[in-house]
């Protein structure tokens, strides 16, 4: 048995990871209201293409005016992530390049650009071309966001849960068996409904956001009110699918990431008929004494929801922290899930077999296999089918690894669901308000709607924290962990790198801010 | 369709990627030349404008580059993204400043002022085509990298490239070589945005001053190129006996190659031929203002044809020089066939994307940029 002595900078790994959140966090803070402001410009367009009338051509161009100074912060902050896998997760993009290259590839070539062109024509186009084009121009824009929304979540949702290729041993890579089993993959489905979703939240929230300033100054009425109309039916819709396509997700997360609601939910023991924690003590700052076992303190539950949100049967088994680590705890289909020791049993023989199997090529190069060498290769290849998925187990020194940091994944997936489900009934209020009383002035009100725009980001952030922690410590659910899908980058290069994009990052959101001020305070050009 | 079909494929699609950038390189150009084209802030804001109306077209097929290249070369994705590091690391930066330049510089609320913007857009304009041309150079100069697949299961370090110096890459740029086909990419790139600004900007002024600076940077690009081009036809180059994967040094090997495909060579006289013929009938004559538009096709055509000569006819693109074996070729890096036949059927698209880009050019630049456009329509 080989202990692995893996001689890796930790510090390249912490910095790698850390530029990575780093670069994707601020990515993000963009990406939501591109994608919700793009619904919301197209509908307004669509009501000036229709009725002809001044006002909704002002409007439109108003909300344009704001989606371009965001969008290129979006642009600027996501060209890094396209790189980012070969800069600092070389190792990675081998491994899994052959399935993961794809999307990326598509993304490029069928979303951005659309997203390009149809942006130019949009902002700068209004006098050159007809109405019709110009719509044209303005959904497509929103359209090719949302496809390269698909695409790079398609990717994501490939490493959450790794479907359509084979290792192969030769090349020393996966590669792709199925396009449609990833392209299409129920992973990648529900991700990105909830994730688009939850971006038109955000422009909707924004579009509220900026109206009840309006409102507040009383200036800007017409368009402040009829705003909020559409803003707040496009906020209530998507508030309900997100809850609708999360719920979704936690049942595929329960089946193919047990461990990610584990730490999700704070659940150290499992059993049957398990509550959903509404809120419990976790301490924020040090992993909690899962191996102790019990539950965290003054925990208030929800009888049964949890097990019915995993498995959709009140008595059904979710298996805790502890359950996962041992293994062996039944599965919803009657079978009894493999014990740890033994995924990294098997981790470590594909490891063996690999390295035997290679040595093997080898000899074969120099013209010294034999035929017991061939008979023996085949034998390998055989185990190698069996074994591969659990070659990241092969990597695992201490079980302890295998356990994200479970308080920032149950406080970020409570706080994601409370303001979301907070976001239903402030868009029911806002539209029960906007159309019968036709006059949105109650003070606590357009506070109410200026106050939650930051909340929103913040949720919306947090969704990806729970995503992206909760499946520490994986790079690709069970392939393979991160500290092997790395770069050979000294931490100092990174830590510089880091420190730029930060500095960066934040200088020109400053700016963004500033801008996006400055425009709502002077408000839209009339004709 | 074969598998050595697919990778031929691949490579010309990502070469003809590399050679459309390098044409759309002219936003770089043009904006590097700002302070010398616009004397006054009017001026300068309508060059903005106008490249401003492509940077976008420029910037995706930066980012397709890289996309398209991991999906078909995976390991020169990994090896030279995650090896050269610093090199590329500089590109992405001057283009992540460059995106929100336009979009920021005159609006209202611009804390860090306007100049620090068009600073930004000159920085993006040098650094941006210098680096891109340093680091297609090291595709005939050779790296420092080994590639050593085993490292995964070695149960020491486990990644299988690693950069042979602590330069990550920037050490490329010790190399005059790859330095001269930077500079060559570089005063391509501006010619290239002064044929694109006297084209797409009417305005006299601009125009004169265009004509005159047309000379002084297409002197020394040709100078450069043709250092470069005689360079690499008598250099040793690195070539892969095709049966067995080995890589061995071999005199004049792009010579050969543009012997063997003699082609190539032809279609690269010619896209010469047609940049030189845009420059200097902009040079002679004061009407002619359509000189982007022979200089640019003949740019795509020349870039591609060199960029083919790197990896056709069993050559290594990305050729280490401190580990021969290491060296990539386009079968050794490539992705599986499976992967590829799929690109390929993705790659389809690639015509209809075109047509729609040029239509849309086209209808947004039937009205040439002009004062009145930029005080009264929509502009940055």
């Amino acid at each position: 048995m080989t202990d692995f002595l893996l001689n890796i900078d930790t510090a390249a790994i912490d910095w790698a990871r850390a530029q990575f959140a780093l670069t994707a966090i601020y990515h993000w803070l963009f990406v939501p209201l591109t994608l919700g402001l793009a619904l919301i410009m197209g509908i307004m367009e669509t009501c000036y293409y229709r009725t002809k009338k001044q006002f909704w051509k002002d409007a439109t161009r108003f909300w344009q005016k704001l989606f371009g100074i965001n969008f290129a912060m979006g642009i600027a902050t996501g060209i890094i992530l396209e790189f980012e896998f070969g800069t600092n997760w070389s190792n990675y993009s081998w491994f899994v390049g052959d399935i993961f290259g794809a999307p990326l590839a598509i993304e490029g070539i069928i979303a951005f650009f659309l997203e390009s062109t149809f942006v130019a024509v949009m902002f700068f186009g209004w006098q050159k071309v007809s109405a019709g084009f110009h719509l044209a121009a303005t959904w497509l824009t929103g359209i090719g966001a949302t496809f390269s929304a698909w695409w790079i979540l398609v990717a994501n949702a490939w490493m959450q849960y790794p479907v359509g290729c084979t290792f192969n041993p030769d090349t020393m890579r996966n590669e792709m068996t199925s396009f449609a089993e990833v392209a299409l993959s129920p992973f990648a489905v529900n991700k990105f409904c909830h994730t688009v979703t939850s971006a038109w939240i955000i422009g909707a929230l924004f579009v509220v956001a900026v109206s009840c300033y309006y409102l507040f100054r009383k200036r800007e009425k017409e368009l402040a009110i009829e705003s909020i109309k559409i803003g707040s039916i496009v906020g209530l819709a998507a508030s309900l699918l997100a809850i609708h396509t999360g719920d979704g997700s936690a049942y595929q997360i329960s089946k193919v990431q047990p461990m990610k609601l584990a730490a999700m939910e704070a659940l150290y023991d499992g059993g049957t008929d398990q509550g959903l924690t509404a809120i419990a003590l976790v301490n924020p700052f040090s992993q909690p004494e899962y191996e102790k076992g019990g539950e965290p303190p003054m925990r208030i539950s929800i009888p049964y929801a949890l097990s019915f949100l995993a498995t959709r049967d009140i008595h059904g088994y979710v298996p805790g922290v502890n359950d996962i680590l041992k293994g062996g705890y039944p599965k919803a289909d009657g079978t009894k899930e493999m014990t740890m020791d033994e995924k990294i049993k098997n981790g470590r023989q594909a490891v063996i077999a690999l390295q035997e199997f290679r040595h093997l090529n080898a000899l074969e190069r120099q013209n010294q296999l034999g035929g017991d060498g061939c008979q023996r290769r085949e034998a390998l290849k055989r185990v190698l089918n069996e074994k591969m998925p659990y070659f990241g187990y092969g990597f695992i020194k201490e079980k302890s690894q295998l356990v994200p940091y479970i308080p920032l994944c149950f406080y970020s997936f409570r706080i994601m669901v409370g303001l979301g489900t907070l976001f239903v009934v402030f868009f029911m209020a806002m539209l029960l308000v906007a159309y019968r009383k036709k006059d949105v002035t109650a003070k606590w009100m357009l506070i109410t709607g200026m106050a939650l725009l930051p909340l929103g980001y913040i949720a919306s952030e947090c969704g990806w924290l729970v995503a992206e922690f909760g499946r520490q410590p994986w790079a690709i659910q069970d392939m393979m962990p991160t500290w092997v899908g790395v770069s050979n980058i000294g931490s100092g290069s990174i830590m510089i790198t880091f420190m730029i994009f930060l500095a960066l990052f934040t200088t020109l959101l400053a700016v963004e801010i500033s801008i996006l001020i400055k425009a709502i305070k002077k408000g839209p050009d009339r004709e | 369709m074969t598998y050595e079909f697919l990778q031929q494929y691949w490579w010309f699609l990502v070469s003809l990627l590399g050679a459309l950038l390098v044409f759309l390189l002219f936003v770089q150009g043009a904006n590097s030349l700002m302070f010398s084209l616009g004397r006054d802030e009017e001026e300068r804001r309508m060059i903005i404008n106008s490249t401003g109306r492509k940077w976008e077209i420029t910037f995706t097929t930066l980012v397709t580059f890289g996309g398209a290249f991991f999906a078909s070369f995976p390991l020169f994705y990994s090896t030279s993204f995650g090896g050269a590091y610093w090199l590329w690391m500089i590109i992405l930066f001057s283009f992540v400043v460059q995106a929100v330049s336009y979009e920021f510089q005159n609006k209202l609320g611009n804390i860090l002022g306007k100049r620090t913007f068009q600073w930004f857009l000159i920085i993006n304009g040098i650094i941006g085509p210098l680096l891109l041309g340093g680091a297609v150079g090291t595709f005939f100069n050779g790296s420092s990298f080994i590639v050593e697949k085993d490292n995964l299961i070695s149960g020491i370090m486990p990644v299988i490239s690693y950069w042979g110096n602590a330069g990550h890459g920037l050490d490329a740029l010790l190399n005059p070589w790859n330095l001269v086909l930077g500079f060559a990419v570089l005063f391509l790139a501006r010619v290239l945005g002064i044929l694109y600004i006297m084209n797409n900007v009417e305005d006299e002024n601009i125009r004169c001053r265009g004509s005159v600076l047309l000379i002084g940077n297409s002197v020394p690009f040709v100078i450069l190129f043709v250092a470069f081009l005689v360079h690499v036809f008598v250099k040793d180059g690195y070539a892969v006996e095709p049966e067995t994967g080995v890589i061995f040094i071999e005199p004049y090997k792009y010579l050969h190659n543009f012997t063997d495909m003699w082609y190539l060579l032809i279609i690269m006289l010619a896209g010469v031929a047609m940049v030189l013929y845009g420059i200097i009938r902009t040079i002679v004559s004061k009407s002619y203002i359509r000189g982007i538009w022979p200089a640019g096709a003949g740019t795509v055509l020349t870039v591609l044809c060199i960029l083919l000569c790197a990896g056709w006819n069993n050559t290594a693109y990305y050729p280490s020089d401190i580990d021969l074996q290491s060296s990539l070729t386009i079968a050794n890096s490539c992705s599986s066939e499976f992967t590829l036949y799929t690109m390929a059927v993705v790659s389809l698209f690639i015509p209809f994307v075109l047509a729609y880009i040029v239509h849309a050019w086209h209808v947004m630049d039937r009205r040439k940029i002009d004062k009145k456009e930029i005080s009264e329509g929509e502009a940055y």
